[in-house]
């Protein structure tokens, strides 16, 4: 009796105590983003002032001072182009291999997975230093363009592993079928895998557009006019006030919330075949 | 007109051989059912008739035309998919529907057939649900319906009943062979279940290790075996194989008993007779019994002639038990002989 | 269509990309650590060498991965069991905990620079406690343990939940059998744990492990936000090379030191963690 009474409450505790872990490591992520969200919405004034309140004061100078400042919208244009182009490119490049490692045996295969891996393995943005002689010789040099390359580079790993993880989760005897009842490879693709496959297409898409948007290294070395928002705020990490850097901080995170919760679905989903 | 012709088909995934020259002709509208243990060869086979695989070497032909270099759509074949295939994104309907719009037929017959098939095999009503709402059954129902609605020439079936439960396969079973005959269509039944192909085929194909090894009506693949294979896979319990001492001439000793059999050169054959065929008399095999398992209708009595393991599938209201001395009188017209190296099948 | 080139024309594609942007530019960098203007030498790794910076920073690099990724991976481990017995809420949690996946390195850097800077929410906290008159510089060279504690924090802060993903998708792949066979044999939820979650989750383990070592030994961003020059780490020097300094060959020469570095901790991570065939799931 008095075993089992001990057992409920040690259970009990034992619960509260899983709650408030729970709880604290939430905390743990939410309130670094809150504060940065406090000095955003705080005046330049209130930002650098001492002691600091905790709770905003909803005052949109500094996001509007960011705004006015020099450089820093056509850096967040630019970030938003490359990432844009780094997300078509990957998806368009990686998604026929990504099939091709799910649907065939092939010689070679083992070798080209290694490849694939090896990326992975690897500091990418370190490559981007030889690739700014490159890329002046081909007049890719301080473009868009050419960054996107490199960041295409970056997520096409991760393109090829999650879209074979996509593609091997829809049973050939689906495609097999569709080629029965009168269709092609190519049209049995567009009207059945197509369909199945294109939200998680999109999440690896939305992945790749987080990898370069947030890329800060490759973007640092091989743009000099047309830097992106985190070479912008890298360069000016020194000089700038405060006021500014937090605001570029913030509209560097606001992206990254709404996309990790649009593939959120998918996160888990692509790691667990994908680390195969 | 749609018979199959396939001629010295192999096929090699790198160092395995999983078909070795099958030579196989399948009559127009012929219900032909291709049986044998799994990794026999037998979904390779009906694979490389859909055109989802291809031959090492070999030629199929349907209907008098060549198609083994065409692609599964220009073959004249539809095919039903061990599990269904059915496309979890369309409806019902679309999904029946698909092979006809992917053909450009006119809306007013997509309609028509759709709803023909659908009403064929009972499944009108789940015309607007989707594949996620059905019940493996109704699954079931909508792969054969698509398969239908295609009218083909051929219809391939790659372990259609496998992966429902023992009663609704049964009532599928019934309805399956109903539906296909009604249709005129030549089908290719693929199962590792004796029972399915027994009462389904026009003609049983049995596989074994990439080779058929007979081709033959059920009850000629039952009674006349064509090798020691086909005799222990089919039929449950399967055979009773003994063997067979030379004595004289066509008379074989087989557990004490002699018997009049093929006349061989080997000094030791096999004698096999079917569990069922065999009664309790005052002469007959020697036979000293292991177990007894009383399934009802009958008595499953396993014995040991002749050093070998006996069944015998007996009249339940005898009264046998475990360490009893039997005599096992086989029916004479029901036995089979076989050679003991080749396992091939001796005619008398 | 011929299926036996089919599987070569969709790889064709990355295969071509990644010899022109991956391969090419890794012998490239290469070559430019190895030569200068008279041809092949090591002048550049022993100019690197001899700079007093280097074995700081190479200093500073391991070290912040040795206190960074080992506190990683228990925490992941943790969050990631917790998350698995969670009934209700698991799909916010999730979410919650991994939205720093999708932050940059940049932006976490300066999230934790409002924590930690003069006027930040630290020294506010403190103040407002009554612990401290007037704020301090808590990021100088006069308290570099306060800067290697905030990288620290920051990094932990930022690259957990990578592992958190890599490691809740792996449990997933563990059939739930084998925890009621356990349970049943009268295992504990600890020996449970190490008995059965951490050897099936192996693969998993090593995923996470390499690809958190490899991006721990490319730190930049963070520690450019938080301790900027105070605080030089491999990826800066590189980067200091390269711009400030303009030599690219010397720039190389670290690269390739980083590379090594990278490849000689993945070897060991794969060799530790190696899963025999036929023992997985």
């Amino acid at each position: 009796m008095s075993t089992s009474l001990s057992n409920t409450s040690t259970v009990r505790a034992g619960r509260w105590v899983y709650g408030a872990s729970v709880a604290l490591l939430c905390a743990w992520v939410l309130v670094p983003i809150y504060l940065l969200l406090v000095n955003t919405l705080s005046s330049p004034a209130a930002v650098s002032g001492f002691p600091k309140s905790f709770v905003p004061e909803f005052d949109t100078a500094s996001l509007e001072f960011f705004a006015g400042f020099s450089g820093m919208v056509s850096a967040l244009i630019n970030s938003i182009y490359v990432a844009a182009i780094t997300m078509v490119l990957s998806i368009v490049i990686g998604a026929p291999a990504g099939y091709a490692l799910s649907r065939f045996d092939f010689k070679g295969k083992e070798l080209f997975r290694l490849l694939i891996l090896l990326t992975r393995a690897f500091p990418l943005p370190l490559l981007a230093l030889p690739l700014t002689v490159m890329f002046i010789q081909v007049g890719l040099d301080d473009t868009i363009f050419g960054l996107a390359l490199v960041h295409t580079t970056l997520a096409i790993p991760f393109a090829v592993l999650i879209t074979f993880s996509l593609f091997s989760g829809i049973p050939v005897e689906l495609e097999e079928a569709s080629w029965t009842l009168g269709c092609t490879r190519l049209t049995g693709f567009r009207y059945v895998v197509l369909p199945l496959i294109l939200p998680g297409i999109t999440a690896s898409a939305i992945f790749a557009f987080v990898i370069s948007w947030n890329e800060v290294f490759a973007a640092a070395v091989l743009t000099i006019e047309n830097r992106t928002l985190t070479a912008f705020l890298l360069q000016n990490l020194d000089t700038s006030p405060l006021h500014l850097k937090f605001a570029g901080g913030f509209i560097l995170v606001v992206p990254a919330l709404v996309f990790i919760f649009a593939v959120r679905k998918y996160l888990f989903a692509m790691w667990g075949i994908a680390n195969r | 007109m749609a018979e199959i012709l396939i001629k010295n088909v192999a096929k090699k995934f790198e160092t395995y051989q999983a078909l070795s020259d099958i030579n196989l002709t399948i009559s127009d509208r012929e219900f032909m059912v291709l049986l044998g243990a799994s990794g026999c060869g037998k979904t390779t086979l009906l694979r490389i008739i859909a055109g989802l695989e291809t031959a090492t070497s070999g030629e199929v032909w349907i209907g008098g035309k060549r198609i083994d270099h065409l692609p599964p759509k220009d073959r004249g074949i539809a095919m039903v998919f061990q599990n269904y295939a059915v496309f979890p994104h369309m409806t019902v309907f679309e999904n029946i529907g698909f092979g006809l719009r992917m053909q450009k037929q006119p809306e007013a017959v997509v309609q028509e057939r759709v709803k023909r098939t659908a009403s064929l095999m009972h499944i009108e009503q789940l015309l607007g649900r989707y594949s996620g709402e059905l019940s493996g059954g109704q699954r079931q129902r909508v792969a054969v319906a698509r398969a239908l609605a295609m009218e083909p020439d051929v219809i391939l079936m790659d372990e259609p009943l496998s992966n429902l439960d023992a009663l609704l396969r049964l009532e599928m079973r019934a309805e399956l062979k109903g539906v296909l005959a009604e249709s005129e269509t030549t089908a290719i039944y693929v199962t590792h279940d004796q029972v399915e192909a027994m009462s389904l085929a026009d003609r049983i194909s049995v596989m074994n290790r990439g080779e058929i090894v007979q081709a033959a009506t059920p009850m000629e693949v039952y009674r006349n075996p064509a090798a020691e294979f086909v005799a222990g896979f089919i039929g449950n319990p399967p055979m009773n194989f003994v063997v067979a001492d030379r004595a004289e001439n066509h008379q074989w000793r087989v557990a004490g008993e002699h018997y009049s059999g093929p006349k061989s050169d080997e000094d030791q054959i096999h004698f096999a007779i079917r569990p069922e065929d065999v009664v309790i008399a005052e002469t007959g095999l020697d036979a000293r019994v292991r177990l007894v398992e009383p399934l009802g209708a009958h008595l499953h009595v396993t014995c040991d002639v002749g050093g070998r393991m006996f069944r015998a599938v007996l009249d339940s209201g005898l009264e046998v038990k475990a360490g009893d001395h039997l005599k096992l009188q086989p029916q004479l017209d029901r036995i089979r002989w076989f050679d003991k190296n080749t396992t091939k099948a001796l005619e008398v | 269509m011929n299926s036996n080139r089919l599987p070569y024309l969709l790889i064709l594609p990355v295969t071509l990309f990644l010899c022109l942007f991956f391969l090419y530019p890794f012998f490239q960098v290469a070559g430019q650590a190895f030569t200068n203007d008279q041809g092949l030498t090591l002048a550049n790794f022993e100019r690197v060498f001899s700079d007093w910076k280097f074995p700081i920073s190479l200093k500073n690099t391991l070290l912040l991965a040795a206190a960074v990724v080992p506190v990683q991976l228990a925490l992941a481990l943790l969050m990631a069991t917790m998350v698995n017995r969670m009934k209700k809420g698991r799909d916010i949690v999730l979410y919650i905990w991994t939205i720093p996946l999708g932050i940059s390195d940049l932006a976490a850097g300066i999230i934790w620079l409002a924590i930690f800077e003069q006027s930040g929410f630290l020294n506010s906290m403190m103040h407002s406690l009554g612990m401290i008159d007037r704020p301090t510089s808590l990021l100088s060279y006069k308290s570099m343990g306060m800067v290697f504690l905030a990288i620290a924090l920051a990094e932990i802060w930022r690259a957990t939940a990578i592992m958190l993903v890599i490691l809740v998708a792996g449990i997933g792949l563990i059939p739930k059998e084998y925890y009621e066979a356990a349970e049943v044999f009268g295992a504990s939820p600890w020996k449970r744990f190490t008995r059965i979650t951490l050897p099936l989750l192996r693969p998993s383990l090593q995923t996470a492990l390499v690809l958190r070592v490899i991006l721990a030994f490319e730190i930049f961003a963070v520690v450019a936000a938080l301790g900027g020059t105070l605080f030089p780490v491999l990826m800066g020097e590189t980067y200091s090379y390269q711009f400030d300094l303009l030599d690219s060959g010397s720039a190389a020469a670290i690269a390739l030191v980083i590379l090594g570095i990278s490849i000689a901790f993945t070897l060991v991570i794969l060799r530790a963690l190696r899963v025999p065939k036929g023992a997985q799931i």
